[in-house]
């Protein structure tokens, strides 16, 4: 991944060094040596407090929060134990929500990785104007979600969008898309289907539009560093295409799978924006997530344990995820050294 | 031949994977450019029969002063972090001590929470300072939490930095900050480009800070954006132009500086 990352330092600045070689060595005092010893240490300091404070601290803070009394807008902060968190497990908002965002999960991170190494394994075969094409396919990168979700919901429209093209083409029946409040039959549990709502795919759509070049370009940077020697040492044992694919380039390509499960999934987790613009919670809250609930419960119920809780169990799913995945890829490193 | 025909598959997938990706900047140009009796969203597909700059300026004239907030916090949220991040990553670069590496990971770990987990804190806090509903809140917020991410890919960048450099520069009796100011900044910048492109996208395009700390006249471009497509008297010609000027900046950004922010892409993916 080395060149990839690879920010590039000009060369030929380095006489920057020689221009200095002429003052001599300055004598300094035991208490200036001592200060320059822990002079990198000061430096971070700052940022070392201010994460310290505005993540851990905070983090700490919300923890109490949620085992408190706070649900006015008159903040009480005396112990209420783990009130907020059974009320949770009652609740039918909050249980379709985690549903929804785990359905959104899987769907949107397993799309993204297949749409991403196609279009990386397709351009590392070098067509004409790769470098247009990845760009093209990058761009949408730079667009805000608020931005994905207010076109989205136009072209998901049932009455218009990619709707008059399916009416054009004749189809009978047209998908309600985020509208819909049909969910593709699972099994119960408790008082909620665990199933897919048809009203994520629209969102689903709307995601992989925004993010499916992340995976790509993570997989082109795998790509380039598998080297065409490795590929010929393959055809020469007599490995076909298929094969050099499947037992050479994929394996490699694992620790790039594993990045993008990381990044995507996180992101995916904790989506906002995309929701709270293009559907909201929804009828029957087939589109809520955990992180608009959260929002809503908060800022506008002044349900501030009930927030708290599920920022807390947010937290939990982020570390669910990538505790494993961090660990996997550790191990992948320590392999592709030895 | 034979050759070129096998390419045709290849080259259907990326001509339609192409066509999903600009559909919805054809919508969001086609419309915007519309006049409003052709606006309708059961015409939605057709090109305009005239250029019309109505949603154009309907849209400004609603959007300017969001974009105006939007800079203001944007451009110095992006300058204040990268100078930040430039000098962590020097240090952690090339002035390692005993437990930086374990320091460096748990700033790191800042940039993988759910920013729900510190939403309530955050806004009591800034409440406290009396920087709550204001622009220089949110530059603050968005220094602190860009502290990871600016300083992991700095840390990157100095790390190709032969450390002969440095070490003949200590020889020369600078010290760590002699060194930062007369070696490792001015081989800053293309550090600083891609950092700062990677900071004003992420800030310009950013919604849960905004609408959480921000209301009324103070808001940026994107919590405004999202007023006028929640309202279903808002017309739809009119949504698409402000969409699009609100995607404008960080899309020209693109256009033209892509290359740099696909590193920031890439090196905020992958721990060095």
């Amino acid at each position: 991944m080395a060149q990839t990352t690879d920010v590039g330092v000009a060369a030929g600045d380095t006489d920057a060094a020689k221009d200095h070689r002429l003052p001599p060595r300055r004598q300094r005092s035991a208490l200036a040596r001592r200060l320059e010893r822990y002079l990198p240490f000061l430096l971070l300091l700052p940022s070392i407090i201010a994460i310290g404070v505005f993540v851990y601290g905070f983090i700490a803070w919300t923890g109490w929060v949620s085992v408190s009394n706070w649900t006015t807008f008159v903040q009480d902060l005396s112990f209420s134990g783990f009130d907020a968190y059974s009320r949770l497990l009652d609740d039918f908002r909050f249980l379709s929500g985690l549903r929804n965002v785990i359905v959104f999960t899987i769907l949107f991170v397993g799309v993204s990785v297949v749409i991403g190494l196609m279009l990386a394994l397709l351009l590392d075969r070098d067509p004409w104007g790769a470098p247009i094409w990845r760009n093209l396919f990058l761009f949408p990168l730079a667009i805000s979600f608020v931005v994905t979700g207010v076109v989205w919901q136009w072209l998901f429209n049932p009455r218009a969008g990619v709707n008059l093209i399916l009416d054009r083409l004749g189809t009978e029946t047209l998908p309600m898309w985020y509208v819909s409040t049909e969910i593709i039959p699972g099994w119960r549990w408790g008082q909620i289907d665990v199933a897919i709502p048809i009203a994520l795919v629209a969102v689903v759509v709307a995601a992989v539009w925004q993010m499916s070049g992340f995976a790509m370009a993570i997989y082109l940077a795998g790509l380039q560093g598998i080297s065409e020697d490795l590929r010929e040492a393959a055809r020469v044992d007599g490995a076909s295409e298929p094969q050099i694919y499947r037992r050479v380039i994929l394996p490699m390509l694992l620790p790039m799978t594993i990045t993008i499960v990381i990044v995507l999934g996180h992101i995916s987790l904790k989506t906002f924006d995309l929701i709270f613009v293009m559907t909201g919670p929804g009828t029957g809250y087939v589109t809520d997530v955990p992180a608009v609930y959260m929002y809503e419960s908060t800022f506008r119920a002044n349900q501030f344990a009930r927030g708290a809780a599920i920022s807390v169990v947010l937290l939990v799913l982020v570390v669910a995820l990538m505790a494993p995945a961090v660990w996997a890829r550790n191990r992948t490193e320590e392999a592709a050294s030895e | 031949m034979n050759k070129a025909l096998s390419r045709v598959p290849l080259y259907t997938v990326l001509v339609l994977v192409a066509l999903f990706a600009l559909l919805p900047l054809y919508i969001m140009v086609i419309t915007s450019f519309k006049p409003p009796a052709e606006a309708s969203i059961a015409r939605m597909w057709e090109l305009p029969s005239s250029l019309s700059f109505s949603a154009w300026d309907r849209g400004f004239s609603i959007l300017r002063p969001y974009l105006v907030n939007s800079f203001a916090l944007a451009i110095p949220a992006t300058l204040l972090s990268s100078l930040v991040g430039s000098i962590n990553g020097y240090v952690f670069a090339m002035w390692r001590f005993k437990g930086s590496e374990i320091v460096f990971n748990a700033l790191l770990l800042g940039m993988f929470i759910p920013y729900q987990i510190v939403l309530i804190p955050l806004v009591q806090t800034l409440n406290s300072i009396g920087l709550f509903n204001s622009i220089p809140g949110l530059i603050l917020t968005h220094v602190i939490y860009g502290i990871p991410i600016t300083t992991l890919i700095f840390r990157n960048f100095y790390a190709r930095i032969p450390m002969e450099i440095i070490e003949a520069s200590q020889i020369d009796g600078a010290g760590l900050l002699g060194t930062y100011r007369r070696v490792a900044l001015p081989l800053s910048l293309p550090g600083f480009v891609v950092v700062g492109i990677w900071q004003f996208t992420q800030i310009w395009n950013e919604f849960l800070w905004a609408v959480t700390i921000t209301s009324a006249g103070q808001r940026p471009v994107m919590v405004a954006l999202q007023n006028i497509s929640g309202s279903q008297i808002v017309e739809f010609d009119l949504q698409m132009a402000a969409a699009l000027q609100a995607a404008l900046p960080t899309l020209i950004i693109y256009v033209l500086l892509g290359r740099y922010f696909v590193r920031g892409l890439l090196a905020g993916a992958v721990k060095g």
